[in-house]
């Protein structure tokens, strides 16, 4: 199926997305790095003592909220843009703001190496969906 | 703290990979049966719950979370974000070698331009060691956002 929204309303929607979904995975990723690892906790307190971990992190509720939006975002957009035209726009958008944001806010050592396998990412992406 | 992974967590990557490639096709898919959504009925999204591409979509995308989000408790997200893109590598590689489907030039290119990010990051440090953390901790029991 092909769709016809405005240039406009279609940038609109997939920047939107990519927002909701820069926020929700750098706070999801703040509250994990803050938490440890998963694995230890399961160790140590079981899987109920894992999820109440994480639900208990306010940072991680708030990223999930993000993350709910991002779904409903998602989906909304692929009723009005072309799969082709939104999947490779939102992953591009959202792999060069999550390493902005991830060496901003979650002072992560984003080297050269990282930044060129953004790079190579948001090419490849858009490569693999043309 | 940790800089080399365990092979588990070579797993769990994986089904990072699979879970989100596959949800997100299966999503697209089920939405474009669906038809436009029109913004002043929102409700009609719900509809898009009986449909069910949707269904196992969302449950694969539930899968890909907490996959996600055990990988994020032992690595940076910039060293876990390129294994979400690989899953789009192995989309293409199963419609051409499972559904026979053709692959331009500009796929492989696709393939091979995604197949380095994962090896250059793969090859580094999964985690960030940050000096002070013991210490953010103690001062500030949020977090540096």
């Amino acid at each position: 199926m092909t769709h016809s929204a405005s240039p406009m309303l279609t940038w609109i929607a997939i920047g939107l997305v990519a927002a909701l979904a820069i926020a929700g995975e750098v706070l999801i990723a703040g509250a994990m790095q803050k938490l440890g690892d998963l694995d230890i906790i399961r160790e140590r307190s079981g899987m109920a003592g894992a999820i109440r971990a994480v639900l208990s992190s306010p940072l991680f509720l708030t990223g999930a909220f993000c993350m709910a939006l991002n779904f409903f975002a998602m989906l909304y957009t692929l009723s009005l843009v072309d799969f082709t035209l939104a999947m490779p726009g939102i992953a591009s958008f959202t792999y060069v703001g999550n390493a902005v944001a991830a060496k901003i806010f979650l002072r992560e050592n984003v080297d050269k190496r990282r930044w060129l396998a953004v790079g190579f990412v948001c090419v490849g992406v858009y490569l693999i969906s043309k | 703290m940790k800089h080399r992974l365990a092979p588990q967590q070579y797993l769990i990557l994986l089904t990072v990979m699979v879970t989100a490639s596959f949800g997100d096709a299966l999503l697209s898919h089920g939405m474009s049966q669906m038809g436009p959504v029109d913004l002043h009925h929102p409700a009609i999204l719900l509809r898009a719950l009986a449909n069910l591409n949707i269904v196992v979509g969302i449950f694969l995308l539930i899968g890909f979370f907490a996959s996600y989000m055990t990988a994020l408790s032992w690595a940076d997200l910039t060293f876990v974000m390129p294994a979400t893109a690989f899953g789009n590598v192995m989309v293409a590689l199963i419609g051409r070698f499972w559904l026979h489907e053709h692959l331009s030039l500009s796929r492989w290119l696709g393939i091979l331009l995604l197949t380095c990010a994962v090896g250059f990051v793969a090859n580094g440090p999964s985690r960030t060691e940050h000096g002070d953390e013991v210490e953010l901790t103690r001062v500030d029991p949020g977090i540096a956002l």
